[in-house]
């Protein structure tokens, strides 16, 4: 288990310099407009890239058909944080459909 | 307002963050505990680490068995979001006592950012308010994570861990709407949302998240000094 162990300390500081590094710094200095609109579109960019091959693809495939619970979900949990912005809503929501359409298909 | 009553301000505005993470802490909990991480694991990692999807992400690694240092630097590319979340807070936290920056970095995941920027829009927020704020949704995390590693053996079927996994899926959703403010942002979602299906599938790991990213932010500014000229 001591491996867990420097698992854990390892995710500690690669979690941690990322949010305090530019905040340390750029309270001193100022950040170039480029660069800035550069990182306006990271989040965005981040998440996207995150959750497209993750709902498309079962197994590595793409796959567009009701067997893939997760796309179907998906499209529910866009609907309903679009509609709502509720962040746990979304999740209960999303949690649920995947719980039901396991049992229907 | 003294210090304590900041502090718990804040902690007041932190409600819908903690009951966003009891359940996506709990699934993390759960999904750890079936990946064979032992409880006080589980909680350790929640507690210095505070990161939902780079906690989700190295439990899956984990259980498919992959190395720690790979399991690292996939969190490290994850968590490279936050680079830009730290640094767009950084005008408001210029008046801010600087020992206090180190505490409220720990605190910045997606939700917290989410939250401080709404409560900046507002007005002028001092440090304990912050970290009232941080504290309060971390020891959310903290909460579900250890139930989640408690009782989550009650799930130990791998159609839970399927459903639970969709938490993390759901959140991103959710993230990813609450972000797209305009037209431009949301063509740049369309984009490195397709760009990274096409990498995930002819490059091997996890580089399709950052390649979509820098790729898609990259034309981003280049179309846009394209439609300033």
């Amino acid at each position: 288990m001591a491996e867990v162990l420097i698992l854990i300390l390892g995710m500690a500081v690669v979690t941690y310099l990322p949010r305090f590094l530019p905040m340390y710094v750029l309270t001193r200095l100022e950040i170039p407009p480029l660069v800035i609109a550069w990182l306006r579109y990271v989040p965005v960019a981040v998440l996207a890239a995150l959750v497209v091959p993750g709902i498309l693809t079962v197994n590595g495939q793409i796959t567009i058909s009701p067997a893939n619970h997760y796309l179907l979900a998906s499209l529910l949990a866009f609907l309903v944080a679009w509609r709502y912005k509720n962040m746990m809503l979304t999740v209960t929501i999303g949690m649920a459909a995947v719980l039901i359409l396991q049992n229907l298909w | 307002m003294t210090a304590k009553e900041q502090w718990l301000a804040g902690a007041g505005k932190a409600l819908p963050v903690v009951l966003g993470y009891l359940p996506l802490g709990f699934a993390y909990g759960a999904l750890a505990s079936l990946a064979g991480i032992s409880l006080p694991y589980i909680v350790l990692m929640s507690l210095l680490v505070f990161a939902g999807s780079g906690q989700f992400i190295a439990v899956n690694m984990y259980a498919a068995g992959a190395g720690s240092l790979s399991i690292i630097a996939t969190v490290f590319l994850v968590n490279l979001r936050h680079l830009l979340m730290s640094a767009s807070l950084s005008p408001y936290l210029q008046k801010f006592p600087r020992q206090s920056l180190p505490l409220v970095a720990f605190g910045l995941t997606d939700e917290n950012y989410a939250l401080a920027c709404g409560e900046f829009s507002r007005g002028e927020r001092g440090h304990y308010y912050l970290l009232g704020l941080f504290s309060t949704s971390h020891a959310g995390w903290i909460g579900g994570s250890a139930l989640g590693g408690i009782f989550g053996e009650l799930f130990n079927s791998t159609s839970a861990a399927y459903t639970m996994e969709f938490a993390l899926y759901a959140m991103f959703i959710f993230l990813l709407v609450i972000q797209i403010s305009d037209k431009k942002l949301l063509l740049a979602g369309c984009l490195s949302g397709m760009l990274a299906l096409l990498f995930y599938q002819v490059i091997p790991g996890s580089w399709y998240i950052i390649l979509a990213t820098v790729c898609t932010a990259t034309l981003g500014v280049m179309m846009e000094k394209w439609q300033k000229s």
